[in-house]
C-alpha cells in the first residue's frame, strides 16, 4: 500500500487494523485512537482520496490503495496545508487529539465540496466528536476555509 | 443484559482471511468453508469482531472482486451492487432520478465517512431493525439477488427480513446485488434519533400509499398508516420505552404522510 | 504555540511512544460485587507471545491498599482498593490479573484464557439504594456510609418558622463521565544500569505520581522521572493516584527489564475510571413576600462509588458552592457520602459545582413560579451585592479554609445576559432559562515554575504542572515575555515534566492560569532583577536604571547604552573556559567592572530562578448564563435557539484561549444534561460503555454560544486573574432545566434529560 505517497509492505497479520498499522509498524502517530468501535472519527485517514475510519478496517485491505494521513497533508518544513492553518487561526483544537480526524474529514469534505454551506459544514464535521473546542471554533475554521 | 458486556475487547479475535476476485470464488468459499462471514464495508461487522462479540473462523473479504460496485437502471428501477458504497449510493443522479426515496435515505445512514466505506447492500444483509436502507426495500417491494456455488435467486424484500440481525439469506448465499423499483409518488422517509447520525428510535417510510416503520420491530414491518401502531409490540431500551416507541409510530407516521 | 506540532500529527501522547515496548490488558471483574473465589491464569501464561501475567499473590504490593489522596476527619470510613482484587470486587471492571504480551492482540487472546471464579454478592447502585443499607458494599461499613458533614451559618430553624414562605424541593442529579478523547495510557522503562525509572503517563499530577513510585519502590525520587508528554483531554479523572496500572507498569518493567505499556481502551474508560455525580438533594427554603432568601436547609446524598480514593472533596465543594452569587443569611447542609458498586467518584469538570447550581437555580425558580414572580426579578433581589467583598459564605472551602469570595459584580452579569440574550424568539414552545454561578477557582497549595535565560537569549521555562489542551504553553509564555521584555515566540515552555521542574501538584480546579501563571511571574520577575543586577554591573549604572525590552537590557532613555538578555546570561556565569556562544565575554581576563570575587556572595550563576506561588485562598470566578430554547411538544427533540454566556474570571490573559475553554465547556454541560447518562442496570453493569450508547454530542448537538466578559480583577494575586476552566459547564444543566420546563410547562426536577424522559413527563402530566 501507499502510505503518504510511499509504497510500504503488506502487514503480515490479517487481524490487525490500519489504524494500529499506521501508528504502530509504520510509525505515524498522528493517526489518533479514541474508540476502536468507528464512532469518535480520530484515527480517519484518506483512502483514495476519501476519508475513512482506519479503525473499521484491516491493514490487509488497504493493500493496493492510497492512504493519507495527517502527516502526508504538509510535509515537514513546508508550510501548513490550509486546512491545518485555517486550525491554528481559529483556535480550533486544545489537546489536539481529535484534531488530525477532523483535519483529515475537512480535507475530504472539501475536495468533494469547496465551499459548503453552514449546513453542509456542519453534516461534514457530525462524524468527529471533540471533547473539548465545542465545535464552536472548528466551525469558524471550516467557514473560513469555505469562503 | 449481564456480565458479558465486559467481555468487549478491542482488537479482533483469531481468523483466516480470504480475498476472493471474483463473485465464484467467493461463493466457493462460503460453501466451503464453516463459520465464514462476508466483509464488505466493515462499517457493521469490523466494531463487532474489535469488540470480539462476532469471531468468525473465517473471513472472506469480497473488496476485491471485480466489477461488483455498478449502480444501474434495470426493471423500471434502479439495481445497487454488493460494492457500491452508500457515498456513491448518494451522489448517483441515476439514483436521484430513478430512486429519490434512497436518495433520501442513505442521507440518513451515520455519518459520510462511514458512508464512504459502507455498502447498501451490506446495510441490508446485516438486516439491523432500525436501519434505513432495509425498510426503504420493503417500502418500496424491491428485491435482492443471492449467489451461491448452487446457482442464482431472487429474494423478494417481503421474504427477506426474518429477524434482528437475520435474514433468508441461506449461509452459502452471497448477496450480490439489491434492487430498488422507481418511485414516482408521494414518498418520504422520516426518523427519529437521539443524535444526528444515530440510529432511528423509531422511523417511517412512506411510498405512495405504503407505509413501512422500522426500529420498532425485529425487523422493518409494513403497516396501516390508518392505524400504524396496530399490531406493534416493540422493545423498550436505554432511549425509548415501547410506548415512547409507540407514540413515535403515530407522530412519525403523520409527518410522513403530511407531505 | 503547541498548534503546529500537533496539526502536523507530531504531537506525542502517551501511546505514541513505543520503543519496543510490551503491551499490556487487564483482566477485569465482570461483577459488581462478588468474592473471588479462584484465579488461575496458567492457560493465560502459557499461550505464546505471552512474557507476565500477574495476579495479586504476584505482587509484593499486592494485599496493600492505595492510598487515600485527601484523608479529611469526616471521611470516617474511608476504603480504597488494592492494585489487584484477589478476594472481593466492589464495581464491574474492578482489576483482577494484568497480562504483558508481545502484542496487544496477544495480550487480549490471552485475557480470555485466564480463568476467574466469582460468587456474586447483592448489589448496591443507586445512592439511595446505598441510604437503605438493605445490602452492605462493605462490610465494615455500617449504612454505607463513608462520611457525614454537617454545616450551618446563622439559625435556620429560627429563621424557617418565621418564614412567610416555605417551599420543599427534592432534585436529583445522576452520575456522568468526562470521556476525554485520549483514554488513559503509561509507558514505563526501567534502567537497571543507572538504576532509573522513566515513566510516561497520560496524568494530571505527573509529580504526585513520581513521589508516589518512589516511596512504593524505595528509590530517590531523582531516580523517577515522571512526564506528562501531550495529554489528550483530562477533564478530572487524570487526577488520581494511583490506578492499578499506574504501578503495575512501571512494576513490569522492572521485573522484566523492556520498556512495557499499557493504553486504556475505551470499553474501559467508562467501567475503570472515576466517574462523577450522583447526587439527590431534599431542600427546603424560607423566603419573604418579595421572593428574599430567608433561609435555605439542604440534606443531600453523594453516590461515591465503591471506593473513596479522592476523599470527599465532591460533596464539600457541592455544599460550599450551593449558595452561588447569591445572599443566604441563614444556611444549612448536611451530607452523607455513600458507597454503591460502581467506579469511586472523582472531580470531572464542574466537580459538584453543577450539582450545586442546578439545586440553587431549581429553588429559584421555584419561588419565582410560587409568588408569580420574574425569574430574572427573584435573582436579581438576592443577589450579593459589588460592595460585599470579601464575602463570607459561612461554611468550609475545599482547602480547608472558611469559604470567602474576593471579587466580583454578580448584578453586572445578570444585566449583562439579559440583555445579550434579547427578546424571546416567535414561536409556540419557546422556553427562557437563566442561571448564574459562582465558581472557586486556583485552590492550593501551591505550583512552581523554572525560568531561565540562555545564552542565545532564548527563555526556557518549565512547570511540573501538565497540559491538557487549555493551551498552557501560549498563556504562561505570555507572562513570562510580558516580565522579561522578549517576544513571546522566545520563549519555550515545558510543562508535566519531572526532569525540569520536579515540583508541583496537577492541574485541575481552574487552577492552573492562577496558580502556573502566577509562578511563572514570580519567576520571571526574579530573572528580571537578576539581569537588571548583572546588566547594570556592566553598564555601570543603577540596577533601577536598568529596563528590558525588545530582548535586551538598556539603561533607560538610552537605548543603545546595552546589550542583549543572552549576553547578560553569559555574564551571569563567570567561567574559565569559553565554550562558545559569546562566552569569552564572561572569561576572566575579559575585564569586569565590579571588585570582589567573580560570583558576588549570595549570587547563583545561570540567569534563572524558580518561583512559586502559594495562594492565601481561592479565587472566585463568576457568570451567568441564559438561553431559549425550544422543545418539540410532540418528539420531544430540543433545539437551542440562543445560548449566551457573560463570564468574570478577573483579568484575561489571552481572549482566544478563555473563550475556547467556555465554548468547549458548555458543550460538555449541555452533553450532560441533554445526552449523557451512565445508565446502570440492577445488577450494577453499564448497559452503555460505548460511543454508540454514551450519547457525546456532535457538532450538530451544539449551538453557536454568545459570550461576553466583564473582568473584576481578583486581589488575591499580582496578576489579578482568576480561573477559566469550568466556567462553561456549571450552569448548563439548569439553565437548561429552566428553559424546557418554561417551554414544556412541566416541572424538571432531575437531571440528565431526554426526549424519553420529557415524554414520560409529560404523559405523568396529562
Amino acid at each position: 500500500m501507499k502510505v503518504n505517497g510511499v509504497e510500504h509492505p503488506a502487514p503480515h497479520d490479517a487481524r490487525r487494523l490500519l489504524s494500529d498499522h499506521l501508528r504502530h509498524d509504520l510509525g505515524l502517530t498522528g493517526t489518533h485512537v479514541g474508540c476502536e468501535h468507528g464512532v469518535c472519527g480520530c484515527c480517519t485517514v484518506l483512502l483514495d482520496g476519501a476519508p475513512v475510519r482506519s479503525c473499521l478496517m484491516l491493514a490487509v485491505q488497504a493493500e493496493g490503495h492510497d492512504v493519507t494521513t495527517i502527516e502526508g497533508l504538509a510535509r515537514d518544513g513546508e508550510p501548513l496545508h490550509r486546512v491545518q492553518q485555517a486550525f491554528h487561526e481559529n483556535h480550533a483544537l486544545q489537546c489536539g487529539f481529535c484534531t488530525p480526524g477532523f483535519v483529515m474529514s475537512v480535507t475530504g469534505l472539501l475536495a468533494r465540496n469547496p465551499h459548503p454551506n453552514a449546513l453542509e459544514i456542519e453534516e461534514g464535521i457530525s462524524g468527529n466528536l471533540c471533547r473539548c473546542t465545542g465545535y464552536a471554533s472548528i466551525r469558524r475554521a471550516v467557514e473560513q476555509l469555505a469562503r | 443484559m449481564g456480565p458479558a458486556t465486559l467481555l468487549r475487547r478491542v482488537k479482533p479475535a483469531p481468523f483466516e482471511y480470504h480475498s476472493p476476485e471474483s463473485v465464484e470464488e467467493a461463493c466457493e468459499l462460503l460453501s466451503s468453508l464453516d463459520d465464514a462471514k462476508v466483509l464488505a464495508g466493515g462499517q457493521s461487522l469490523i466494531p463487532l469482531l474489535n469488540f470480539r462479540l462476532a469471531r468468525p473462523a473465517h473471513l472472506i473479504d469480497i473488496n476485491r472482486v471485480g466489477a461488483l460496485d455498478r449502480i444501474y437502471e434495470r426493471d423500471g428501477g434502479v439495481a445497487i451492487q454488493a460494492l457500491a458504497r452508500q457515498a456513491a449510493v448518494e451522489d448517483s443522479d441515476l439514483v436521484a432520478r430513478v430512486c429519490p426515496l434512497l436518495s433520501d435515505a442513505v442521507r440518513l445512514v451515520a455519518h459520510r465517512v462511514i458512508r464512504n466505506r459502507g455498502t447498501v447492500c451490506g446495510s441490508i444483509a446485516h438486516a439491523d431493525p432500525a436501519s434505513e436502507i432495509p425498510a426503504v426495500l420493503l417500502a418500496l417491494g424491491g428485491s435482492v439477488v443471492a449467489r451461491s456455488a448452487r446457482g442464482v435467486r431472487t429474494i423478494a424484500a417481503d421474504d427477506l427480513f426474518s429477524g434482528v440481525f437475520e435474514t433468508s439469506l441461506a449461509p452459502d448465499e452471497l448477496l450480490v446485488e439489491a434492487w430498488f423499483p422507481a418511485i414516482r409518488g408521494k414518498h418520504a422517509i422520516v426518523e427519529e434519533s437521539r443524535r444526528h447520525g444515530d440510529f432511528a428510535l423509531a422511523g417511517a417510510v412512506r411510498a405512495d400509499d405504503r407505509l413501512v416503520l422500522f426500529g420498532v420491530a425485529s425487523t422493518p414491518v409494513l403497516a396501516d398508516p390508518a392505524d400504524p401502531v396496530k399490531g406493534l409490540d416493540p422493545s423498550g431500551d436505554l432511549e425509548a420505552t415501547p410506548a415512547f416507541r409507540l407514540h413515535l409510530v403515530r407522530v412519525l407516521t403523520d409527518k410522513a404522510f403530511a407531505a | 504555540m503547541e498548534d503546529d506540532r500537533l496539526l502536523r500529527g507530531h504531537g506525542r501522547y502517551t501511546d505514541d511512544i513505543g520503543e519496543g515496548a510490551l503491551e499490556c490488558v487487564f483482566v477485569r471483574s465482570p461483577y459488581a460485587h462478588a468474592r473471588i473465589t479462584s484465579i488461575d491464569v496458567t492457560a493465560a501464561r502459557d499461550l505464546p507471545g505471552v512474557v507476565a501475567v500477574y495476579t495479586a499473590a504476584d505482587l509484593p504490593f499486592g494485599d496493600r491498599d492505595l492510598p487515600l489522596l485527601i484523608p479529611h476527619p469526616n471521611l470516617t470510613h474511608g476504603r480504597t482498593q488494592r492494585c489487584l482484587a484477589s478476594e472481593v470486587v466492589r464495581y464491574a471492571g474492578e482489576a483482577v490479573a494484568f497480562v504483558v504480551a508481545e502484542s496487544r492482540y496477544v495480550a487480549e487472546d490471552a485475557a480470555e484464557l485466564a480463568q476467574v471464579d466469582y460468587e456474586p454478592m447483592p448489589v448496591v447502585i443507586t445512592p439511595e439504594a446505598a441510604l437503605r443499607a438493605e445490602h452492605l458494599v462493605h462490610d465494615d461499613v455500617p449504612g454505607n456510609v463513608a462520611a457525614e458533614m454537617l454545616q450551618e451559618a446563622g439559625d435556620v430553624d429560627g429563621a424557617m418558622a418565621q418564614a412567610p414562605h416555605r417551599l420543599k424541593l427534592r432534585l436529583r442529579y445522576e452520575r456522568g463521565a468526562a470521556n476525554p478523547m485520549e483514554a488513559r495510557a503509561v509507558w514505563a522503562r526501567w534502567s537497571e544500569a543507572e538504576h532509573k525509572l522513566t515513566i510516561y503517563d497520560s496524568t494530571q499530577s505527573p509529580t504526585s505520581i513520581r513521589g508516589g513510585l518512589a516511596v512504593l519502590f524505595g528509590l530517590p525520587e531523582s531516580n523517577v522521572e515522571v512526564i506528562a508528554p501531550d495529554v489528550g483531554g483530562g477533564f478530572g479523572p487524570k487526577i488520581m493516584l494511583f490506578y492499578p496500572d499506574e504501578l503495575l507498569v512501571p512494576f513490569a518493567a522492572m521485573q522484566l527489564g523492556r520498556p512495557v505499556k499499557w493504553t486504556e481502551d475505551r470499553q474501559e474508560h467508562f467501567t475503570a475510571v472515576n466517574q462523577e455525580r450522583g447526587q439527590v438533594h431534599e431542600v427546603e427554603v424560607g423566603f419573604d413576600d418579595d421572593g428574599r432568601l430567608l433561609a435555605l436547609s439542604d440534606d443531600f446524598i453523594h453516590d461515591g462509588g465503591a471506593y473513596t480514593p479522592y476523599g470527599i472533596i465532591l460533596p464539600i465543594i457541592s455544599a460550599a458552592q450551593l449558595p452561588g452569587p447569591y445572599r443566604i443569611p441563614n444556611y444549612r447542609v448536611r451530607f452523607r457520602d455513600l458507597y454503591t458498586n460502581a467506579q469511586a467518584t472523582s472531580p470531572y469538570r464542574g466537580a459538584g459545582r453543577p450539582h450545586a447550581c442546578f439545586v440553587m437555580e431549581r429553588t429559584l425558580d421555584a419561588i419565582a413560579s410560587e409568588l408569580k414572580l420574574e425569574r430574572v426579578e427573584v435573582r436579581r433581589r438576592n443577589l450579593i451585592q459589588p460592595d460585599a467583598f470579601p464575602y463570607e459564605v459561612g461554611v468550609l472551602w475545599q482547602d480547608g479554609n472558611m469559604t470567602v469570595y474576593d471579587s466580583g459584580n454578580y448584578p453586572e452579569l445578570l444585566d449583562r445576559a439579559v440583555k445579550l440574550l434579547g427578546p424571546k424568539p416567535e414561536g409556540e414552545n419557546v422556553g427562557m432559562g437563566i442561571a448564574a454561578y459562582v465558581e472557586g477557582t486556583g485552590v492550593g497549595p501551591y505550583e512552581g515554575a523554572h525560568v531561565q535565560v540562555l545564552v542565545s537569549g532564548k527563555v526556557m521555562a518549565a512547570t511540573g504542572n501538565p497540559n491538557q489542551g487549555q493551551a498552557h504553553a501560549t498563556v504562561w509564555a505570555q507572562v513570562v515575555a510580558d516580565e522579561l521584555g522578549v517576544d513571546v515566540k522566545d520563549v519555550e515552555i515545558t510543562s508535566g515534566d519531572t526532569r525540569r521542574m520536579p515540583w508541583g501538584i496537577g492541574t485541575f480546579a481552574s487552577r492552573s492560569a492562577v496558580l502556573v501563571g502566577n509562578a511563572m511571574h514570580a519567576g520571571a520577575r526574579m530573572v528580571a532583577e537578576k539581569a537588571k543586577k548583572i546588566a547594570a554591573d556592566h553598564l555601570e549604572a543603577d540596577p533601577a536604571d536598568i529596563e528590558l525590552a525588545g530582548g535586551r537590557a538598556f539603561v533607560k532613555g538610552s537605548p543603545d547604552k546595552g546589550m542583549p538578555l543572552g549576553a547578560v546570561a553569559v555574564l551571569s556565569n563567570p567561567v574559565r573556559y569559553a565554550f562558545g556562544g559569546g562566552t569569552e565575554a564572561a572569561t576572566q581576563f575579559a575585564g569586569r567592572s565590579r571588585p570582589g570575587p567573580p560570583l558576588p556572595d549570595g549570587e547563583q550563576p545561570g540567569l534563572e530562578a524558580t518561583g512559586y506561588y502559594s495562594p492565601p485562598g481561592s479565587t472566585w470566578a463568576s457568570g451567568c448564563h441564559a438561553a431559549y430554547v425550544r422543545v418539540d411538544p410532540r418528539t420531544f427533540r430540543l433545539e437551542i435557539l440562543k445560548y449566551v454566556v457573560v463570564h468574570d474570571c478577573g483579568r484575561v490573559i489571552n481572549p482566544l484561549v478563555l473563550q475556547g475553554q467556555i465554548e468547549g465547556g458548555v458543550a460538555q454541560g449541555i452533553g450532560g444534561a441533554f445526552y449523557e447518562r451512565l445508565a446502570y442496570d440492577d445488577d450494577g453493569q453499564l448497559r452503555n460503555a460505548s460511543f454508540m450508547e454514551f450519547l457525546m454530542p456532535y457538532a450538530t448537538e451544539v449551538p453557536p454560544i454568545e459570550i461576553d466578559h466583564i473582568e473584576t480583577p481578583s486581589p488575591l494575586n499580582p496578576l489579578g486573574v482568576k480561573g477559566a476552566g469550568e466556567a462553561g459547564v456549571i450552569p448548563v444543566g439548569a439553565v437548561l432545566a429552566s428553559a424546557i420546563e418554561d417551554a414544556l410547562g412541566v416541572p424538571i426536577t432531575e437531571m440528565p434529560l431526554s426526549p424519553l424522559k420529557l415524554f414520560e413527563l409529560s404523559q405523568a402530566g396529562c
